[in-house]
């Protein structure tokens, strides 16, 4: 028997909260989330590209961050915000989806879904622990204590060599490996993660909806080639030989 | 031809059920799969086994009343639902996985049947437009462009089958809403009620236990009636859109 | 007896606005005390119930299906009609009156069609203000197509998917009810007996078909919006679960059956393709807007590729027989033309059961994108079930039942002869005579629920204040106990054969011998071969499980049963009716070139069947179709 809905069950809640932890509310907060830190990781890559530009140029830029003092801060307090929203609502939609659909094929078909967006949970865990890692190596600098000390002369003030710091940890084999895999891991979650950004804001239609799939694919993976040309370089074209103390 | 079936056979609503082996033999190509189900079943009732149940009224691919998962595809191979399967789709002696359409908002009650009543709940929810018989302006009082009236149509074709839902990974029904939500919404008639529409139909929808959408597109590979997954983008876009006067007190 | 149809006195044109102006009127607050039952969902009765609740009344609504939204209206393709006359060629009320009952070979009653078509321009406009996505010119105003037998286009459409979208703007408008508590919906669950309590019709009786509970409900009026019998003959353009029972059960309490001989069969379905068959494809008949109907002219081409077959040795037959309609021309007379085609052996196709449905000249006048457009959906549903490319090579095309022009007989106010039962939709037998036009049946519904009922109802309401029944009368449990006994006797049977194999032995003894054409031979040869397979069916039917829960065999079986007496009624009534008209052709009347030769002068009335009991003959009550304003003719397309 069908039964009739409480069709004007609005008046108690708080619209945030309802709109909060609707469906398409917390995707959404995924979404705003994903395409600031789509923003940040494009930030940071051009930050990084100036290591060709040599040791000075990145240095240079290195310092400027550091002497935003409070600022700087109050962006990675940020981040740290972001980060851990696009994460909590993600866990709250999963938990939600396991619940919605508890019993599964046997006979399994993929159907339409792409291997990216099956592995979007994945592939975000895999980049997480990427990122603690990458905290810990450069910003931290816990995996190799000699970091804390590289030190060089720049305008005529003492200053951090991150330069150093960037050759001799990508001097390391295993190293570039971890970071070459954790950025591919960030492209296969980008390579779903951009196009669906658009699908979820609404910022779409019939006609442009491929373009989206085909430009945030794109856009992952020239991601991917920027960051990795960093570590590869090193390793494999001498980038900075000489540099690493 | 002959085909091996592992078909879903689950005594009621609370009972496990389990995937049971039988032989489909002598089916003709030309037979739509619900035909050879009708070979299969009265070959066991013959057997004394009581015949496998499945929903299927028009059998003309409208209704939306089958609800048969093939192989793990909901409706089966191509694009259509079940009814309009026909079996010289498979190969002779294929093995055939038939399980009912799977999704925690749609619970199964025998064999292939399962209950789609949630989606009547989420149309009660504000899938229509209040209008009162009698009260009609002229037909063509409000012209509307054919662009709108045909996109307008292609949401309306949604035949409310639930292969979406049973479809998505998710067992979400985004694609089922933003048919409506879409279909409504373009029309003159509908904008009046667009955000109240939206934001009744969404909730209902969560309220019935439908998963969330992971942009999968899962949905719109298996529609029957092509119904685009861009009108989720539409949907997503108009429910914000609400939400935001809902939140800063305007009237929705 | 003669049954009174309380057609309102005054010229026809008038009839209906006088019948308003005098209708009795219930009151808002006397409204909520009514309950309403309507038994099916369809066009019918989801626009009776959304309109009845919207207006006050409380409404039960009941269907079989999962969701009233799956009622077969939904199947319907081709379109509406209504006489807007938006294209300025001269359609008005009159002419779409006027094409219906000549349509319908003059067996209809006057007064209803002409309000009907009176009724029909509403329509247009509430579905509109609903949200039905109509077809619309590039200005945004309706567009409108041409259908068969008129030479007007005034038929409104979506698509070739019209009957499910104004299905479904019904179905939001019943929706709507749902949500505020207005109307309670009982789906999948089946109505398998009517109450009666002092004469009136006061309840249903049901089986949840999910629990295989037996339940009643009382009512202060019964609505039957249940549909057509087309699937007395198996095979037919039905939903497989379509079915007399609502209307037979009542017809066994006292209900007169109205014409239930008058069944048509439609002329473009797909052929039958073989015996494990369940279900005939219809194509649009929007079809026979561009497509030409052909066969080859010797029997010899048959068996060749269309292509290879050179224009002047295809017989382009309907254009030949019907030059001013063509491809146009009515229904049954179609179906017929393409029978006699078949039966001089020039069929194409398995079973040389077939002629061909051609779209090359229209491609080569219109473009393929053109007929894209307009056909794309059943192009690709041609595909999808032969396998064959339509653009490339013509269609196959053969006649199948597709709609019963009978039912339970109604007066003007849409009420049986048993007071408090009313009738919509396919389920009564008023509008279409002895055959139904294109885009018609959507009208129909559609008026009888959103325009006629709504002021017709209040007539027999306001004769029932204070007539409430308990629903503890005795009545509801002694119907309930034969409800029990009956689905019991179904599953004690303990036999050999399935519900399938009589049905569809039925079907075939229907087809043959009460189909496109009947002789009086056939018809008793017929009505005994019936009587032997009720009897086997009763002593041979095997059904396994229980009467709790889902069994679908067992809801089968008692639709089968009532088709198997019902099937008998309707060769009866062929076999009275000494005449050919509309769908109804005795092949011992008719004219030197084949058509259909009418006795108005003995049959000109409605045969109204009254049940007199287990293994009687039923009696016929006549109502004599009186016109006032169109004089009887030769129905003539040529």
């Amino acid at each position: 028997m069908i039964t009739s809905p409480s069709s004007s069950a609005r008046s108690g809640p708080n619209p945030i909260l309802l709109w909060m932890f609707s469906s398409i509310g917390k995707k959404t907060i995924v979404a705003a989330t994903g395409i600031l830190l789509v923003f940040f990781v494009f930030g940071h890559l051009l930050g990084n590209l100036t290591v060709f530009l040599g040791p000075d140029v990145l240095n240079a830029y290195a310092q400027k961050l550091h002497d935003l003092g409070p600022a700087l801060w109050a962006i990675r307090v940020g981040l740290l915000g972001i980060l851990v929203g696009h994460i909590y609502f993600t866990m709250l939609l999963w938990k939600e989806n396991q619940r919605a659909n508890p019993k599964k094929y046997i006979a399994a078909d993929p159907i339409k879904t792409t291997v990216f967006s099956r592995t979007m949970r994945l592939s975000g865990l895999v980049v997480l622990a990427f990122v603690i890692f990458h905290l810990a190596h450069f910003t931290v600098r816990v995996v190799d204590p000699s970091y804390l000390v590289m030190r060089t002369q720049l305008n005529g003030h003492e200053v951090h060599n991150v330069y150093a710091m960037v050759v001799k940890g990508f001097s390391n084999a295993p190293v570039v490996a971890i970071y070459v895999i954790g950025l591919f891991l960030l492209t296969f979650h980008l390579s779903h993660g951009i196009s669906s950004l658009f699908q979820t804001l609404g910022i779409t239609n019939r006609r442009i909806r491929s373009n989206y799939e085909l430009a945030g694919r794109a856009i992952a993976w020239l991601l991917f080639l920027g960051y990795v040309s960093i570590p590869i370089s090193v390793l494999f074209f001498g980038l900075g030989k000489g540099f690493a103390q | 031809m002959k085909f091996h079936l592992k078909v879903w056979r689950q005594k009621d609503a609370n009972a496990p059920g389990t995937l049971e082996n039988y032989e489909a033999d002598n089916i003709p190509a030309d037979a739509s799969f619900l035909e050879m189900l009708d070979i299969v079943n009265a070959g066991l009732t013959g057997k004394n086994i009581e015949p496998i149940q499945f929903d299927s009224d028009c059998r003309e691919g409208i209704c939306g009343s089958c609800s048969l998962t093939i192989n793990g595809v909901p409706h089966g191979p191509g694009r259509g639902t079940t009814c309009q399967v026909y079996m010289r789709k498979f190969k002779d002696g294929d093995t055939i996985t038939i399980e009912p359409f799977r999704a925690e908002a749609f619970p199964v009650q025998r064999d292939l049947v399962v209950n789609r009543s949630a989606f009547d709940r989420v149309i009660q929810a504000g899938g229509y437009i209040s209008e009162r018989c009698g009260s009609a302006p002229d037909a063509n009082s409000v012209p509307i462009s054919k662009v709108i009236a045909d996109e307008a149509m292609d949401a309306a074709a949604c035949i409310g089958c639930g292969a979406c839902a049973a479809a998505c990974p998710n067992g979400s029904a985004m694609l089922f809403v933003s048919a409506k939500v879409t279909h409504l919404g373009l029309l003159p008639q509908g904008k009046p009620e667009n955000g109240r529409r939206v934001l009744g139909m969404v909730r209902q929808m969560d309220e019935e236990g439908f998963g969330n959408c992971s942009n999968y597109y899962a949905c719109e590979a298996v529609c029957p009636a092509s119904v685009p997954a861009a009108f989720i983008g539409r949907m997503n876009r108009e429910f914000t859109a609400a939400s935001v006067k809902e939140i800063v007190g305007m009237n929705v | 007896m003669t049954p009174d149809a309380h057609i309102p006195a005054g010229p026809l044109d008038e009839k209906w606005t006088t019948y308003k102006n005098n209708a009795k009127l219930v009151s808002p607050a006397n409204k909520r005390k009514f309950d309403i039952i309507i038994v099916g969902s369809g066009l019918a009765g989801a626009s009776a119930a959304s309109t009845l609740a919207e207006q006050g009344y409380n409404v039960k609504c009941f269907c079989y299906q999962d969701s009233p939204r799956r009622a077969h209206s939904i199947a319907a393709q081709g379109g509406i009609n209504a006489a807007k006359n938006y294209q300025n060629d001269g359609d008005s009320a009159y002419r779409l009156f006027y094409d219906t009952i000549k349509g319908g070979d003059f067996r209809a009653r006057e007064a209803n069609v002409h309000r009907l078509a009176e009724v029909s321009n509403h329509i247009i406009d509430q579905c509109v203000a609903q949200g039905v996505p109509f077809a619309r010119e590039y200005g945004g105003l309706l567009d409108n197509r041409s259908f068969g037998g008129a030479q007007v286009s005034r038929t409104f459409y979506a698509r070739g998917q019209t009957g499910q979208q104004l299905l479904l703007g019904a179905y939001a408008g019943l929706s709507h009810q749902i949500a505020k508590g207005a109307v309670k919906m009982y789906p999948k669950t089946e109505m398998l007996d009517l109450v009666l309590i002092d004469g009136h019709a006061k309840g249903i009786v049901v089986r949840d078909l999910t629990t295989g509970e037996i339940s009643s409900h009382a009512g202060d009026a019964v609505l039957l919006c249940s549909g057509g019998y087309g699937n007395v003959f198996y095979l037919s353009t039905n939903a497989r679960g379509c079915n007399v029972t609502a209307t037979f059960r009542a017809y066994k309490r006292g209900a007169f059956f109205a014409n239930p001989c008058f069944t048509q069969i439609h002329p473009t379905c797909i052929p039958v393709s073989g015996d494990y068959q369940s279900k005939l494809t219809l194509m649009s008949e929007s079809l026979r807007n561009d497509g030409r109907i052909w066969a080859p002219k010797r029997k010899e081409d048959c068996g060749k590729d269309p292509s290879q077959i050179p224009d002047d040795a295809r017989d382009y037959f309907l254009e030949r027989k019907y030059p001013s309609y063509g491809n146009l021309a009515p229904r049954d007379i179609s179906s017929r033309s393409a029978k006699e085609v078949c039966d001089e052996g020039r069929g194409v196709g398995p079973g040389g059961l077939g002629v061909y449905l051609d779209f090359s000249d229209a491609i080569k006048r219109l473009g393929r994108k053109t007929i894209e457009e307009r056909y794309g959906n059943l192009f690709e549903m041609y595909q999808n079930i032969t396998g064959e490319n339509a653009y490339e090579r013509p269609m196959r095309i053969y006649p199948a039942v597709h709609y019963t022009m009978g039912g339970l007989w109604v007066d003007y106010n849409l009420m049986s002869n048993i007071p408090g039962l009313h009738v919509l939709g396919e389920a009564n037998f008023s509008d279409h005579g002895a055959n139904r036009l294109g885009a018609s049946a959507l009208m129909q519904g559609l008026a009888d629920g959103y325009f006629v009922i709504p002021y017709t109802l209040g007539n027999y309401m306001t004769s029932q204040f204070g007539k409430k029944v308990d629903p503890k009368h005795p009545a509801f449990a002694k119907t309930i106990e034969e409800t029990k006994a009956r689905v019991q006797k179904l599953l004690d049977i303990k036999g050999n054969r399935t519900v399938d194999s009589f049905h569809r032995e039925l079907g075939l003894i229907m087809w043959d011998y009460c189909g496109m054409a009947r002789s009086e031979e056939g018809l008793n040869l017929a009505i005994d071969k019936i009587q032997k397979l009720r009897t086997e069916f009763w002593k041979n039917l095997k059904i396994l499980g229980t009467p709790d829960g889902i069994n679908m065999e067992l809801e089968r079986a008692g639709r089968v049963a009532d088709f198997l007496e019902f099937g008998e009624l309707m060769c009866r009534d062929a076999l009275m009716r000494n005449e050919s008209c509309g769908g109804h052709f005795r092949t011992e009347y008719q004219t030197p070139e084949g058509e259909a030769l009418r006795n108005d002068d003995e049959y000109a009335f409605v045969a109204a069947w009254e049940y007199q009991g287990e293994n009687q003959l039923p009696t016929l009550n006549k109502e004599p179709l009186v016109y006032e304003k169109v004089k009887l003719a030769t129905r003539s397309y040529k």
